[in-house]
């Protein structure tokens, strides 16, 4: 959306194509950001506004089929088969979040107090958390990495936001709930960003989360559905068994399923992690490695909204830098 | 919700389980603690449903026992393991079915080491044409014995005589499922249903009318854990790992476990008594223990298998109280005695597993 709003700006004609029925990604389902709490729609109706003040066109649950390179121009047909020609592509295809069934040991689809960050981020949109009989938690658990730094599930990479979406949560449950105990499993702390740190310190001195280093081997139902989890406490050196009334999988980020397709057919490299692969990782953060592709956002690796939105308009700073070129 | 997902996930690890024509390989412990086991499998296998499984008597044990006790060098189990594939390929088959779950976890472990590690696949055919002269060609199809009983699993329910009902209530027996961690744990893959919600003693439960409990402590290991219990001072350790396990599953007042690996059967068996020993508690909502069966003696029972020649009277805990439940007349006076009728001896009080100190004051677990 910035991408197309800032090309528009420079006088390009552009077509924004979704697949989805509206726009917006993920953004759409979150609660609020961090590190300021901002309501997450706040973003969005600014990206709102600004498209329709331009002269972008909005091509919503429209899915592209072939990618076709001719002449230096791109072929692109829909599932109508309509075909449009464009001189150049910005690939903002986003990520997916890591299916938390596939982590089988936490019990996610079959326990019904295991619920992922989304999950949660729902819950926190209306305005009630509950568990599956109804009441309150009186204890949470937020197991981080879930689907990230992770060899078996074929993620190597970390998704670097979910940790700050933890403190976040965590905080929002304490808000929410003051009673209810909260507990992070976690591997590291990556607290990247301006005011994260000081939002992880705010968590423990304000709000009592209580962090504790190890992941989580397994979960599994109690009796009154309550989630038994089992974990090593690094810092300590010892197993631990605990009990909690709702279980949160912080769920990665991985790339959109449509990724490795649309690269195939654009002949464009993807990187180890799965997502479109930059020319240089330092510089030119937007090429792709086909003259005429560039690439923005989560399509390239896990990012937070901040970076999104620089990386965006750097895309369109790059496309251009193109024109121009070609046309000098 | 949770039936829709349990199938989702186990979807992802079907296995093919041959359907005929196997070489059967035997277990080292369980014609000893479950005797009626194995013979009821091959009784089954070839009378009822009319497969061809061979057994050749020069297979041994894969040594797995010592391999997990660390008295077995990895190249030793590789070269006996080869030897038993040398003896299949000699007898012209291609499908293994192996009785014992550790000998399945060694024969999976040693097939993918030599995916792997090719290498190491060449070290050991030299080893064996060395030592025996013999060669061999890789099995085409490797199951657990509990996979081919799973794989025939609605055959059988067609002729169930006794199904896992609770013929005084009408409802389904309340059934703990354990397999063993050798079964898929190290691969999931080689396991129906995989390691988290494996599906092939859960599949056999359902598919004959009883419930299968989820219970906290469903992974837990059995407590035999090999070194546990094969290192004398580790014996504690393994007695708590079991009780560990009862008192997880207690409360969901199951009428039965079934195991699928020797081991499992047997600690979780007899370390009822133990444990009644050592701490006075008796499982069971009948104050009585759990029964644990193995898969074989189940399908035994259900099909209208006498109990005791299914061996049900070699069990620590008794079973009386099951066979009751499912309805199933037996004869009290034959349970000690063999087919042509002599005494084998009996316990002194086998219905009660607390018998060193007063019996009159064995409690039940709250």
């Amino acid at each position: 959306m910035e991408t197309a709003i800032r090309l528009d700006q420079n006088g390009y004609l552009v077509d924004l194509i979704e697949k989805e029925e509206s726009l917006g990604g993920h953004i759409k389902n979150w609660f609020r950001l961090f590190p300021d709490r901002k309501p997450a729609n706040e973003i969005l109706e600014i990206l709102h506004s600004n498209l329709k003040l331009s002269k972008v066109k909005i091509m919503t649950s429209t899915n592209i089929t072939s990618f076709e390179k001719q002449n230096g121009r791109f072929f692109l047909s829909d599932h109508k088969n309509e075909t449009t020609v464009y001189d150049a592509l910005v690939l903002c295809t986003g990520f997916e979040l890591f299916d938390a069934k596939r982590k089988e040991e936490y019990g996610f689809g079959i326990y019904e107090n295991v619920i992922t960050s989304a999950g949660l981020e729902a819950m926190f949109n209306s305005g009630r958390i509950q568990i599956s009989r109804g009441s309150i938690p009186q204890r949470v658990g937020f197991v981080h990495c879930v689907g990230s730094r992770d060899e078996k599930c074929g993620n190597h990479h970390c998704s670097k936001i979910c940790c700050v979406t933890a403190v976040k949560q965590a905080i929002e449950v304490r808000e929410m709930l003051p009673s209810a105990e909260v507990f992070c499993f976690y591997m590291d702390m990556r607290m990247f960003g301006p005011y994260y740190e000081e939002l992880y310190r705010e968590s423990q001195e304000k709000w009592g989360v209580q962090y504790i280093r190890g992941r989580v081997s397994e979960a599994a139902q109690n009796a009154d559905s309550s989630i038994q989890v089992k974990a090593e406490d690094t810092l300590t050196g010892r197993p631990l068994k605990m009990n909690v009334d709702l279980l949160v999988l912080m769920v990665g980020m991985q790339p959109a399923k449509e990724t490795a397709g649309i690269a195939g057919k654009l002949s464009i490299k993807t990187g180890g992690n799965g997502f479109f692969k930059a020319c240089d990782e330092h510089y030119q953060t937007n090429l792709s490695s086909q003259k005429g592709v560039f690439i923005a956002g989560t399509a390239t690796a896990p990012m937070n909204i901040t970076d999104t939105i620089s990386h965006a308009r750097a895309a369109a700073t790059q496309v251009d830098k193109y024109f121009k070129e070609l046309t000098e | 919700m949770e039936k829709n997902s349990k199938k989702f996930i186990w979807k992802d690890y079907q296995k093919e389980i041959a359907d005929d024509h196997f070489f059967y390989v035997r277990s080292c412990i369980r014609q000893t603690f479950f005797p009626g086991s194995e013979s009821f499998f091959l009784k089954f296998m070839r009378d009822e449903l009319g497969k061809d499984v061979f057994e050749d008597a020069r297979h041994t044990t894969c040594t797995g026992i010592g391999f997990h006790g660390d008295v077995v060098p990895h190249d030793t189990i590789m070269t006996v393991v080869a030897r038993h594939f040398a003896l299949m390929t000699e007898a012209g088959y291609k499908n293994v079915a192996i009785s014992c779950v550790t000998s399945f976890g060694i024969y999976s472990e040693i097939l993918e080491t030599w995916k792997h590690f090719p290498e190491i696949e060449n070290r050991i055919r030299e080893n064996l044409k060395k030592a025996t002269g013999r060669t061999f060609k890789l099995p085409e199809n490797i199951a657990h014995t509990s996979d081919i009983i799973y794989k025939f699993r609605d055959d059988i329910a067609s002729k169930a005589r006794f199904p896992l009902i609770n013929q005084n209530t009408g409802e389904p027996l309340q059934i703990v499922e354990h397999i063993g961690c050798h079964y898929s744990k190290m691969f999931p893959e080689y396991g129906v249903g995989g390691a988290e919600f494996p599906q092939v003693l859960a599949g056999m439960i359902k598919a004959w009318g009883g419930n299968v409990i989820d219970y906290p402590e469903r992974r837990h290991c059995c407590g035999f854990g090999f070194r546990q219990y094969l290192v004398q001072a580790n014996r504690g350790y393994s007695a708590s790992n079991s009780k560990k396990k009862f008192e997880s599953m207690n409360p969901y007042h199951p009428d039965m476990i079934i195991a699928n690996c020797p081991g499992c059967t047997m600690f979780m068996d007899k370390w009822q008594y133990t444990i009644a020993e050592m701490e006075g508690i008796t499982y069971g909502k009948e104050g009585k223990g759990i029964p644990v069966l193995t898969y074989e003696e189940v399908t035994g029972l259900v099909l209208g298998y006498d109990p005791w020649d299914l061996g049900l009277q070699m069990h620590q805990v008794q079973v009386e109280t099951l066979l009751d439940k499912m309805g199933i007349v037996y004869d009290h006076s034959k349970k000690y005695k063999t087919k042509d009728g002599k005494d084998v001896g009996k316990p002194l009080v086998p219905e009660l597993l607390m018998i060193e100190k007063n019996i009159h004051s064995s409690k039940r677990h709250p």
